[in-house]
């Protein structure tokens, strides 16, 4: 979470978390050159991991260049031949979060170029989708790229952000798809709860943004009260917030989760 | 629609929950709205050579009254559907739109 201070890690692990996936993203600005996403691959894959770690919180990992940069081609391409350096540190599950901010060419081809990567190196993907306005061209957009690469395997996929108007067509195309929780804008707990009641826990999971604007890193136990709340089985609530993640990153290499009621020797 | 786990609450019993939220929800919107009928159209203090801007004829605002008939036309799918007002058409020929693939 290099966007969030380390007290964020320490209310999270006093809330139940016992792990987290945090993909490769936005600086806040934009990076000018590909040293930079080396240290920041550097950051996420070893300090970051370590930071969480005096927490308790098991710390995972995406490696890319985020949609919001991938309009610079030249440099997308660059880091993109660096990304294999990484790739076998512990804790990286993948590429990600890949995917289209304002759906251009130029966000386009480097998700293709990413995908290219991942079916390359035999990595999963999580896919970032465009907000607001943007996001029901954009997730089709995704969709049509994804469906039209026959490589892929759809049960590795991850496209996250879906709400209303975009989670049926993720799950019918057999991707798993990912509802990120804001307190007000985007989808809400109360949303996402909606949501699983609509289409059942199967391949669904939530998660809470550490983002730079207005984002809670604890709106997941938002989600698990609210699901408490309308009465739902605590079975159904696990489903969604830890056995699903689990299903779906345990298809990576990097994954060397440890559960937490397993004895770890230092 | 088919819902998979289907609510355990009753429909008196969502009421009686989100009454009061749902109240507020309806008022915040309605006050926006008073607040753009009171705004001038032009700022008074400082003086500006911008024309007028007519915001009653602002696309948003014409989305917004879209979503809120939706809201009251008795139909389900409502959040799915306010959601679809607010986007983007899907565009399927949007590669050759971009240029990556030929007409």
């Amino acid at each position: 979470m290099v966007s969030r201070t380390t007290d964020d890690y320490e209310t999270l692990a006093k809330m139940g978390c016992v792990a987290m996936s945090e993909p490769a993203f936005w600086a806040g600005f934009d990076r000018g050159s590909a040293d930079s996403f080396r240290d920041y691959f550097v950051q996420l894959t070893d300090f970051e991991r370590r930071r969480a770690a005096q927490y308790c919180v098991q710390h995972f990992t995406w490696l890319c260049i985020n949609a919001k940069e991938a309009e610079n081609v030249s440099l997308s391409r660059e880091v993109i031949a660096m990304i294999p350096e990484f790739l076998g540190r512990p804790g990286v599950l993948g590429i990600g979060e890949i995917g289209l901010n304002k759906n251009t060419r130029n966000e386009s081809i480097v998700f293709l170029e990413h995908l290219d990567l991942a079916v390359k190196y035999n990595q999963q993907i999580l896919i970032h989708t465009p907000h607001l306005e943007d996001k029901y061209q954009g997730t089709r957009m995704i969709l049509d790229m994804l469906c039209g690469d026959a490589r892929l395997a759809r049960h590795r996929v991850l496209v996250d952000h879906v709400e209303e108007h975009t989670v049926r067509a993720v799950l019918e195309a057999g991707f798993w798809a990912g509802m990120t929780l804001y307190p007000v804008s985007k989808c809400t707990p109360a949303r996402a709860a909606d949501i699983v009641e609509m289409y059942g826990p199967d391949r669904l999971l939530v998660n809470s943004a550490g983002d730079w604007g207005p984002s809670k890193p604890t709106a997941v136990p938002d989600f698990i009260l609210e699901m408490r709340r309308r009465g739902h089985a605590e079975s159904l609530i696990r489903k969604v917030v830890y056995e699903n993640p689990l299903e779906f990153f345990s298809q990576s290499d990097g994954f060397d989760f440890v559960p937490p009621d397993v004895i770890r020797t230092a | 629609m088919d819902t998979k786990n289907p609510l355990l609450l009753t429909a008196a019993q969502v009421l009686d929950r989100e009454f009061l939220e749902m109240r507020a929800k309806v008022l915040e919107l309605a006050a926006s709205l008073d607040r753009l009928d009171r705004a001038p159209e032009l700022a008074t203090e400082h003086a500006s050579d911008d024309p007028p801007v007519e915001v009653w004829s602002d696309g948003r605002l014409e989305k917004l009254q879209q979503a809120l008939r939706c809201l009251l036309d008795g139909q389900d799918c409502r959040a799915e559907r306010v959601q679809l007002i607010f986007s983007r058409a899907y565009e399927d020929q949007w590669r050759t739109s971009l240029g990556l693939e030929p007409a």
